[in-house]
């Protein structure tokens, strides 16, 4: 039990890491890469998200009519989508602003509704948070390895810090949507190198 | 029949239920929200056009209804006395509504300055209305029954090149609050007087 509790968390974090094998959740990728710390409030917002409408649909599985299951996971997903804006507006109010739009747009984001159709959907409430959290977190790593691959060559810089010294020259093509496009393209193809069953 | 009694049944205990976790953290976050939008947003645009004050800004002030929309005033003093009055207006630009901070010397009815808080603005074009001061600098010292309209539309600002819907923009707020201003002197008067006690 504790055994494939454990699988269904770490299957998230490399096996089925959201962005580069599931291909799923590339709008927000693309556009809160820029820096680590956007990454990192993106993440831990998708992460909250995942968990708990994961449990809760989790919970609700046998009651919830399969007619209108999805709408009722829009529901859960997005008034957990609405907690997380409003809990980052008090308490991380700057990290907020640089998010802006995509916070709300979580709701729509594959991961949430896909692994509420596919797994949580079939399992028990404590199998379904392992999911929601190793999607989560493999989401959250996935960003934030973009985000540093994007913030240090865009801009010459890691969480704010200089990394190359004064002479770099930044690569600003990086931190525009094309180069979001050919990083996660690059990181795809070397997981794929590395990966490929 | 039973199958949709259900699925009503179903959908609106979800709803309700999702309606009041909302209404509680929101009622649980509203004034640290609204604590961290004067701190973080209105603050900088407030310091920015009044720097000489002697009293804190953001303490010092009241609230107004205009239209059935609620309008925040804050109060600058000089040497103890209440004279200067900052509000805000928005304006349509050209990535979206630009949030303009008026401030009015109640004496003179001269314009003190005028920042921008928030905008959508193109970076490094309409942007400028709020990261290059030389902008917004062209409103302070003019007398409140100026035309506030760029130089094209018959006024006396001069639009910034490359950003004339930005420009358009900040004059329409600018606009606006000349006409509050105009509306609501003799109220405003009246709370400053107040508060001058």
């Amino acid at each position: 039990m504790a055994q494939s509790i454990l699988k269904e968390f770490t299957k998230g974090l490399w096996e089925q890491v959201p962005p580069f094998r599931l291909v799923l959740g590339l709008c927000p990728i693309l556009a809160v890469s820029k820096n680590i710390e956007n990454a990192i409030g993106m993440g831990v917002a998708c992460t909250f998200v995942f968990a708990f409408s994961n449990l809760l649909v989790s919970m609700m599985r046998n009651i919830i009519p399969s007619k209108v299951r999805i709408a009722a996971y829009i529901i859960i997903i997005a008034t957990f989508v609405t907690v997380v804006e409003l809990v980052m507006q008090a308490y991380t109010y700057p990290l907020f602003l640089k998010l802006g739009i995509f916070i709300p747009l979580i709701v729509v984001n594959c991961i949430a509704l896909g692994r509420a159709e596919a797994f949580a959907s079939k399992n028990p409430p404590l199998a379904s948070v392992a999911d929601g959290l190793g999607m989560g977190i493999g989401y959250t790593i996935s960003l934030i390895v973009l985000g540093a691959l994007r913030e240090s060559l865009g801009n010459g810089t890691l969480m704010g810090h200089q990394v190359f010294g004064p002479d770099f020259l930044p690569f600003k093509f990086m931190l525009e949507a094309p180069g979001a496009f050919v990083c996660l393209g690059l990181v795809l193809c070397i997981m794929n190198l590395f990966g490929k069953k | 029949m039973r199958e949709m009694i259900n699925m009503v049944v179903v959908l609106t205990i979800l709803s309700a239920f999702s309606g009041g976790l909302l209404a509680a953290v929101r009622t649980g976050t509203k004034d640290r929200i609204e604590q961290q939008v004067l701190k973080f947003q209105k603050a900088p645009a407030i310091k920015q056009i009044l720097s000489d004050v002697s009293n804190d800004p953001l303490q010092d002030r009241f609230k107004m209804m205009d239209n059935q929309q609620e309008l925040t005033f804050f109060v600058g003093k000089h040497d103890g006395k209440p004279d200067a009055v900052i509000f805000e207006t928005k304006g349509k630009g050209f990535g979206g509504d630009i949030g303009v901070m008026v401030g009015v010397n109640i004496e003179t009815d001269k314009i003190i300055g005028v920042a921008v808080t928030t905008h959508s603005e193109t970076p490094g074009l309409g942007s400028r209305a709020k990261d290059d001061p030389k902008f917004v600098s062209q409103f302070a010292g003019m007398a409140m029954d100026k035309n506030f309209a760029t130089k094209k539309d018959g006024g006396d600002i001069d639009a910034m090149s490359g950003a004339t819907v930005t420009s358009k923009g900040v004059c329409i707020a600018a606009k606006q609050a000349q006409d509050i201003y105009t509306r609501l002197k003799p109220e405003i008067q009246k709370q400053i007087a107040q508060m001058a006690n």
